[in-house]
């Protein structure tokens, strides 16, 4: 199952082909549209917004509080939105005592508006089916280890609400500023396969 | 329904792959399908639900040797002939046509009010709101147990999670059911909560120690639990 973006029959490029030209025809759709749309998701949505709210929650107390206690409205606070600015996000905690990862084990939900287009590990029939069943064995290849007392907790994303992990602030940062803070959280960590990396192992 | 979609808990797909660097996209008809979608949706052609059901009536076996934007090509083209917007024969005509002469230029033109209406959508998104009633049945605490039955068409209700003990861990509001406006039946919107189950209740002895799953469940999806 690794060749989930080989290059496909170039059947499949005629076929998005008439169906964009038939489209075009009919007055709904133009090359235009097909550019500036992906531009959006492409610049404007994308991990730097995630890493924006959770840079926020690690320096502002008041803020993270908000943040787990309504996602949604805490995270437009800082005026992210982007496609899919209407779903309902939902921010889970991680703690010394409580790992969080998501998953969507029925289809490939992720939550666009602050971390983008998803990766294709993450659509991937291997993750979607393992996520739930050995988190920590799917973890310990990305990586992670942790302790056996810690909780694992997954969200399957079964419906229209959208999850991200605010993950642990690592040792070390503790004099950045907000700006580097952000700088350090990646993609993985806040879909919960990845802890952020302390800033002396970065430099 | 009892698809391969549903893959929670499945054995044998191999080690999670990575591509590091990874682009967005893999080649540009992806973004077209990408657009195509939105467009279905943002025109009402379809709706969600009808979309991820038409990903689940593929062919099983063409649904694990297809990529994710093959997926959505399925069942974008799919509705887009369902729903009357393209003829099935002037689809198959033109595919043909282009696999003669794929360098038939596309017949474009700027359309700046469909690119603001589209990008209106693109920044609002699609997602539907929480409804204000009916009120929900179940408080936070409360055990209930998941309905083990197997409904054909379209359900959000995974597998592995059927007939299994939980608890309410929150209420989210009420949202239209996916097993409903998947077939054109309505909207019937009602409570979604999120079921919490012990790793123990749902894989037996093959559960990882000190996990919990977390599943965004309807209501017509539970029973309490004595």
């Amino acid at each position: 199952m690794g060749s989930h973006h080989s290059e496909p029959e170039p059947w499949v490029i005629h076929r998005v082909r008439a169906l964009e030209s038939l489209l075009i025809e009919k007055g709904l759709l133009s090359t235009e549209v097909v550019d500036k749309v992906v531009q959006t998701y492409e610049k404007d949505v994308g991990p730097m917004n995630g890493a924006t709210v959770v840079a926020r929650a690690w320096v502002d107390p008041a803020y993270k509080q908000r943040l787990l206690a309504d996602g949604t409205a805490a995270i437009a606070e800082l005026g992210i939105g982007g496609r899919g600015g209407g779903d309902k996000m939902v921010v889970v905690e991680n703690t010394p005592a409580v790992h969080n990862m998501v998953v969507c084990t029925l289809c490939s939900c992720y939550p666009w508006p602050v971390l983008g287009l998803p990766p294709v590990w993450y659509k991937s029939p291997a993750y979607r089916s393992r996520a739930v069943l050995e988190p920590r064995k799917v973890l310990a290849e990305f990586g992670v280890t942790l302790p056996e007392a810690t909780e694992i907790r997954i969200w399957d994303s079964s419906a229209e609400i959208r999850y991200m992990v605010l993950p642990l602030r690592p040792d070390g940062s503790e004099g950045l500023a907000e700006a580097e803070l952000a700088a350090l959280v990646t993609r993985d960590a806040m879909i919960g396969v990845a802890q952020v990396p302390s800033p002396a192992t970065t430099r | 329904m009892n698809g391969v979609h549903d893959l929670g808990g499945k054995h044998g797909f191999g080690p999670v792959e990575r591509e590091a660097n990874e682009p967005y996209f893999h080649a540009d008809w992806e973004k077209v399908v990408l657009v195509m979608n939105l467009v279905g949706m943002a025109k009402r052609f379809y709706n969600i639900d009808e979309f991820r059901h038409a990903i689940e009536r593929m062919g099983q076996a063409e649904y694990l040797n297809t990529s994710y934007y093959e997926h959505w090509l399925a069942s974008v083209s799919t509705l887009l002939v369902e729903k009357g917007v393209i003829g099935r024969e002037e689809l198959e005509a033109r595919t043909k046509e282009l696999e003669r002469n794929p360098d038939t230029p596309l017949s474009d033109r700027k359309d700046p009010e469909l690119l603001e209406r589209l990008m209106r959508v693109v920044r609002k998104g699609t997602a539907e709101k929480s409804e204000p009633s009916p009120a929900p049945r179940f408080k936070t605490g409360d055990a209930v147990i998941t309905r083990n039955w197997q409904p054909p068409g379209h359900t959000r209700l995974p597998g592995y999670a059927r007939g299994h003990r939980g608890r309410i861990h929150a209420f989210h509001g009420v949202y239209i059911l996916p097993d409903a406006h998947a077939h054109g039946r309505g909207r019937c919107p009602e409570p979604l909560y999120s079921v919490g189950f012990e790793s123990g209740e749902l894989w037996g002895e093959s559960a990882e120690p000190q996990q919990r799953v977390f599943i965004d469940l309807w209501e017509s999806y539970l029973r309490p639990e004595a």
